[in-house]
């Protein structure tokens, strides 16, 4: 059973391999002559101004939230998709249910305006 | 007739000289353990696997560049080797020797590490993929929660990409990508449901063995197009490509990347791009199977028929942008939380009754039974696709029109919105 997951340990460490060997190789051709000027941040050619690290007015910070109650979701979804065949019309009217509420949460979050993008 | 045989499955004839081999040089004769050799043709496997998607990454620069081209009525590259087929090699070479410039006042460590963590989860999702019958890296039990879990570590690099360089556009740039990513993955994983409901599986190898008579893009054309729209989106690409939207926040996440650093960023991306029309086969596509002749065989060999329908694939994608103009940061929001969410919901609910309906006339989908089991379900696609144009009409939609105020003032135009 772990021993599935080798094939991935390995490809992995042969990955890595890709970014590695492709930092290596440009150090040894690239050129390298920085100066104040060229290590400004690019702005179009203007200077920028102030910090960038400032308070961040996140817009989709209810998205956020709204995408983790449905993200839970669906580590509950996914176990009765694949035991669906085996329980039968009771998960059909388990699930009915289960998706009636997310409709009724998803309607509410709408009517709130949490989806609109301000 | 061997050669017959290398063609219809070469990493089958290979692999098994390979462990032959391998079983007789390192067991027979030097006495190591048996999975040595497992380990090594893991270790070739995996080489093999990298190598490829480094090349498709280039041919596909090069394709896309052409096809784009000729949508647009230009040549396209045309000058390094026939067809402009090796121009992805001379921007190979051109980025390996471009000057790394490290912006100052950049978080140095958040800021080389970036691209170097977007590229692992872009190939670390073949691990689970079946090219050909039996050619997989490890064929997990939980394959598509894989392929979600690990694609969507992508996320994090890019954000730590556009907050380290400390530049106000790729900042923009990373928290759109987030924004969009966190929209994006609920369809995606809710769309794939039904399939993973009419398989009862969600190892991607069993996906395509219950594809073996009918494709899942015929009994979830639904889901099948959500799916597409989610992936695309997912990946950046036009028309969502929001998060490094060149004409408003320059290049979005890797404005300050030069060099090797903005390679590993577009291998990535076009890694994801192939990556994605590879998931879209193997979901809905049946994947390696293709029409055979009874009694004869397989038309084409099985990694053929992937090949063909993954480039099919990216040709559409292609193609959506050549078409699509991009979309405004509130249409895409729309589009995903107020349309597909719901839409695929309800899939999900009509297919868990199509399959009921399956299983109380005792259908199923490795045998005959499996036609009258896709009427039902292209009726209640049929039925899902008019209900969801009926509710959410053109013309239930904000219009915009342009309205000319005054002649004197030619070039200040107002807009009004009527309807909504």
């Amino acid at each position: 059973m772990l021993g599935d997951y080798a094939g991935v340990g390995i490809l992995l460490a042969i990955a890595l391999t890709v970014p590695i060997g492709g930092y290596l190789i440009a150090f040894l051709l690239r050129p390298k002559r920085p100066y104040a000027l060229k290590k400004q941040t690019y702005e179009c050619g203007l200077e920028t101004a102030g910090d960038t690290w400032v308070q961040f007015k996140i817009q989709y910070y209810i998205f956020a939230l709204v995408f983790v109650v449905f993200d839970i979701e669906t580590v509950f979804i996914y176990p009765w998709a694949v035991a669906y065949q085996q329980v039968g019309l009771f998960a059909l009217a388990e699930m009915i249910v289960f998706i009636g509420i997310l409709f009724m949460g998803l309607a509410y979050a709408w009517r709130k305006g949490a989806l609109e993008w301000i | 007739m061997d050669i017959l045989k290398l063609i219809y499955d070469p990493f089958g004839s290979i692999g098994e000289g390979l462990r032959g081999l391998l079983t007789q040089l390192l067991v027979q004769s030097l006495g190591l353990p048996d999975w040595t050799v497992t380990l090594i043709m893991l270790i070739a496997g995996a080489g093999f696997l990298v190598a490829v998607a480094t090349v498709t990454m280039m041919f596909l620069t090069w394709l896309e560049r052409k096809v784009i081209a000729r949508m647009q009525d230009r040549l396209g590259p045309n000058r390094a080797g026939l067809y402009g087929i090796l121009q992805p090699v001379a921007d190979m070479v051109k980025l390996f020797t471009k000057e790394d410039i490290t912006p100052s006042g950049a978080d140095r460590v958040i800021y080389n590490l970036s691209p170097m963590l977007v590229v692992l989860p872009s190939l670390l999702v073949f691990a689970v993929v079946p090219f050909a019958n039996h050619v997989i890296i490890s064929d997990l039990s939980i394959g598509f929660l894989y392929i979600v879990a690990i694609g969507s570590t992508s996320t994090i690099a890019l954000l730590m990409g556009g907050w380290g360089s400390n530049n106000k556009y790729a900042l923009l740039g990373g928290m759109r990508a987030v924004a969009q990513f966190v929209s994006y993955e609920i369809p995606q994983v809710l769309s794939v449901v039904g399939v993973l409901l009419l398989t009862g599986s969600l190892s991607l190898g069993r996906i395509v063995y219950a594809q073996n008579y009918v494709w899942f893009a015929a009994f979830q054309p639904v889901a099948f197009i959500i799916f597409l729209l989610a992936s695309v989106s997912e990946a950046n690409r036009t028309p969502f490509d929001l998060p490094e939207a060149e004409s408003e926040i320059i290049a979005g996440y890797h404005v300050e990347y030069s060099g090797i650093k903005f390679a590993l960023y577009f291998l990535a991306e076009y890694i994801n791009t192939f990556a994605i029309s590879v998931f879209a086969t193997t979901i809905f596509l049946g994947g390696w199977q293709g029409p055979y002749l009874p009694g004869w065989g397989a038309l084409l060999p099985d990694w053929l028929w992937f090949l063909l329908k993954s480039y099919a694939v990216v040709f559409v994608m292609i193609w959506m942008r050549g078409t699509l103009p991009r979309l405004r940061i509130d249409q895409l929001m729309n589009l995903a939380w107020k349309a597909l969410v719901p839409l695929a919901l309800v899939n999900l609910l009509l297919t868990g009754v199509g399959l009921s309906v399956m299983q109380v006339f005792g259908w199923k989908l490795n045998d005959f039974t499996v036609f009258p089991s896709l009427a039902v379900f292209l009726v209640l696609n049929v039925l899902m696709g008019a209900g969801f144009l009926a509710v959410f009409k053109p013309a239930h939609l904000p219009k915009r029109k342009v309205v000319l105020v005054s002649r004197s003032r030619a070039f200040e135009v107002t807009t009004t919105f009527t309807g909504r």
